[in-house]
């Protein structure tokens, strides 16, 4: 097995698009904005849409000539490292993250040129409606059917967990054409198309389920372009690595909490942390958080490399996931009673970790799929 | 230091010492004269003012000249540990006598710290020397000691004033292990090998010229071995897929198996496994980069557990094969070798969380000095040692 080498010590570039959304983030969309965001109808600021799309984020992996800065995976990862931290919530990993990735993978250059810059540009709020099944992450074959009707097409079926769906212009729906599978840009107010937000355990992240019903398609809103199941499972492997920083970036927020109160909380006449069995527990979650970085740094370097890709992605999704959840109980662990209030933030981030763990593949599913490509 | 002087001087000494029709000890001898064996080290010890980083390049360009490192492994703890005490505490006499032939292997060490009363507790260690003119009188017991029994030199941590607190009455020494009154004993371990030793001091006279650093700066002196130690134990390199991790991916394919329970396992471990390798190979290349973060110290810990959950699963991989031990029990000193057979592997990386520290201390460490917890209250730092509790 060959060993693939790249380096992980950050640029200028990478620490400065850190800084800047750090700074950004807290002054914008702190914990206590991110609360009301939470508690209302659709979890969706749209001003603060529009300064992500003024900042650049929203098209910061899109191509210059499409509209957007032309940075690559590790840029992107930096920024979603920086809203895991804070729990950002609003769509942007299911419209900058997912369905631009989709479309720069599977749509004909045709279709780029028209969508990309308006995604880049924040006018159009986009999601890949992609799963079917309550349980799991199989994605083809695709019950939901394109049939052909006159120069177009008509699309029937139902899709959930769609990212944001609720708020989504623009859902990218993969369906069943009898011949083959492709994918179709569906209008998200079309006739035909109900769109139905669910209540998620993580408020920060909604999904919504769509459902198809005689949806009526011209002939250029089918996108795909090439092999269809490679792409997408392409698709979902970066995906998955890009989550992957985003769910760093909120086990390291967990372990700073729970450092930070493990050295202020007294008993016993001494600070909790002074007590091994709360020290101890605060070393693991380093030691988890570190391995974490390691594996979603590594993933997103290797972008470009698919045999690579194919190893790095489930295994950064595996072990971040792991490590988000893990870090993000025994966070609540050592608040002790003040980390299961509603008051408390702890709980915030255990629910944006368990819910992650699950959107994309399970730790299970996605060690069953590095097996695979390991010959495991 | 630029990569064509590093590739200079190395092919210069591959020019004049061809590894071929140079012996080992011959060829490390003129290693250590060019500069190349520590580069960090001063001009005229082994080193060029270089950095450690450049050390791993001029190993790699030495071995694909077809020179042996092998010295690195057979005088582990002389070459991984000692040379950094002697580099960081030792006078230049004292760097001259010791540097080169440890370097040369033609002078073992070996280093006795821990005792039967003395072990997470390093420092409440009791192995008492006392002053007799030019010389010290050293009398005790160290434990756990590797290569005692074929090493030349010891670095000793002793007792020199019981009546201060327990961190400052220590004196480090080196001293002579074929010394009348050192008796090295075998100790032998639950795998029926080896590989450590008792060590007994019985009036062993130590010249004071052999003392490291100033008399009751013993515990700084055995603070740099133990960081020596830590980088040594903690710096797995193996590639993806190597050591024990891939010992048991090649026992699930030998023994054709597809229960998906003991994939899962497997699959969970390799996967921690490579997590623990990036995070090693990320450490190093942000201590290269002088960006200091709290990946490099997580390695030691990490590496503990997984040898230990790795070398289990593997055993269970074989079944009721796994219930045997090929190599039997009879009480040996260990060969030199790579990975065990799985069921020796098991019980021989019981030791990993406990030698070089035990994970339970690594956790402290990674608490207190990583992420800035308080230390537990003690009871024993401000009393004099030989007041200290003990059993």
């Amino acid at each position: 097995m060959v060993d693939v080498q790249v380096s992980y010590a950050p640029t200028d570039e990478e620490e400065l698009i850190r800084d800047t959304a750090r700074q950004f983030l807290q002054d914008r969309i702190g914990l206590e904005r991110v609360r009301e965001l939470m508690m209302s109808d659709d979890g969706f600021e749209p001003g603060l849409w529009k300064e992500m799309a003024d900042l650049g984020w929203l098209g910061l992996a899109i191509a210059e000539e499409h509209g957007g800065s032309g940075l690559g995976p590790v840029e992107l990862g930096v920024l979603l490292e920086e809203m895991g931290r804070l729990l950002t919530p609003g769509p942007f990993f299911a419209s900058a993250v997912l369905a631009t990735m989709a479309i720069q993978q599977i749509a004909d250059p045709e279709s780029q040129k028209r969508l990309l810059p308006s995604l880049a540009a924040g006018e159009t709020i986009a999601s890949l409606a992609v799963y079917e099944k309550p349980r799991g992450w199989e994605v083809l074959p695709a019950a939901t059917t394109a049939e052909t009707a006159g120069d177009g097409w008509r699309l029937n079926g139902r899709k959930r967990a769609v990212l944001d769906g609720h708020v989504a212009d623009l859902l990218l729906v993969v369906a069943d054409t009898g011949d083959g599978v492709g994918v179709f840009g569906v209008d998200a107010s079309a006739d035909g198309v109900a769109v139905s937000q669910e209540t998620t355990l993580d408020s920060t992240r909604r999904q919504a389920t769509v459902s198809f019903s005689g949806v009526e398609l011209n002939k250029d809103d089918r996108l795909d372009t090439g092999d269809v199941p490679t792409a997408l499972t392409r698709i979902l492997r970066m995906a998955s690595a890009a989550l992957a920083a985003e769910q760093v970036g909120g086990a390291q927020a967990c372990m700073d909490m729970a450092v930070d109160y493990a050295k202020s909380r007294y008993q016993f006449g001494r600070p909790i942390g002074s007590y091994q069995a709360i020290k101890h527990r605060c070393a693991n979650m380093l030691m988890k958080v570190e391995h974490a970085k390691s594996t979603a740094y590594h993933a997103l370097r290797v972008m470009d490399d698919s045999d690579e890709l194919a190893i790095a992605a489930p295994l950064a999704a595996s072990v971040c996931s792991e490590a988000y959840v893990w870090v993000a109980g025994e966070s609540i662990q050592v608040h002790g009673g003040i980390g299961f209030t509603w008051e408390h933030d702890a709980h915030l981030y255990l629910k944006r970790a368990k819910a992650s763990s699950l959107l994309l593949g399970s730790p299970w599913h996605q060690r069953d799929l590095m097996g695979l490509a390991l010959g495991i | 230091m630029s990569e064509d002087r590093i590739q200079n001087l190395v092919s210069e000494l591959l020019a004049e010492h061809p590894p071929e029709t140079t012996s080992n000890v011959e060829f490390w001898g003129a290693q250590y004269d060019k500069g190349l064996a520590w580069a960090w080290h001063p001009e005229g010890f082994g080193g060029l003012g270089m950095s450690r980083s450049d050390q791993t390049r001029i190993d790699q360009l030495l071995v694909d000249g077809g020179a042996s490192t092998e010295n690195r492994y057979l005088n582990l703890l002389g070459i991984a540990m000692g040379a950094g005490v002697l580099d960081a505490h030792a006078t230049d006499e004292q760097k001259r006598r010791w540097l080169r032939p440890m370097f040369t292997t033609e002078e073992i060490w070996c280093q006795l710290f821990s005792e039967p009363g003395a072990g997470s507790d390093v420092a409440g260690l009791a192995t008492r020397a006392v002053k007799d003119g030019d010389e010290w009188v050293v009398n005790g017991q160290k434990v756990w000691t590797t290569l005692a029994h074929i090493a030349k030199w010891g670095m000793i941590v002793t007792r020199t004033d019981p009546d201060a607190p327990k961190h400052q009455g220590m004196t480090y020494f080196i001293v002579d292990m074929e010394a009348s009154g050192v008796d090295v004993r075998p100790l032998y371990q639950i795998t029926g090998e080896a590989e450590f030793n008792e060590v007994f001091f019985n009036d062993v006279r130590v010249p004071d010229e052999n003392r490291i650093d100033a008399v009751g700066a013993g515990w700084r002196v055995a603070l740099t071995t133990l960081m020596n130690e830590r980088v040594a134990i903690g710096g797995g390199s193996n590639p993806r897929g190597g050591g024990y991790i891939g010992q048991a991916v090649d026992v699930w394919k030998e023994t054709g198996q597809d229960d998906p329970v003991l994939r899962d396992e497997l699959l969970h471990l390799w996967a921690e496994a490579e997590a623990a390798r990036l995070t090693a190979i990320r450490a190093n290349q942000m201590a290269s980069a002088g960006i200091p973060g709290p990946e490099g110290s997580t390695g030691k810990l990490a590496w503990a557990n997984l040898n230990k959950e790795i070398t289990a699963l593997t055993v269970d991989l074989l079944g009721l094969d796994g219930t045997l031990y090929p190599e039997g029990y009879e009480l040996s000193r260990p060969e030199r070798s790579g990975l065990h057979e799985p069921s020796k592997a098991f019980l021989r990386t019981r030791a990993n969380s406990i030698e070089g520290g035990t994970s339970e201390i690594m956790l402290n460490i990674l608490g207190e000095r990583v992420l800035g917890l308080p230390g537990e209250p003690r009871v024993d730092k401000d009393l004099p040692w030989a007041e200290v509790p003990r059993g």
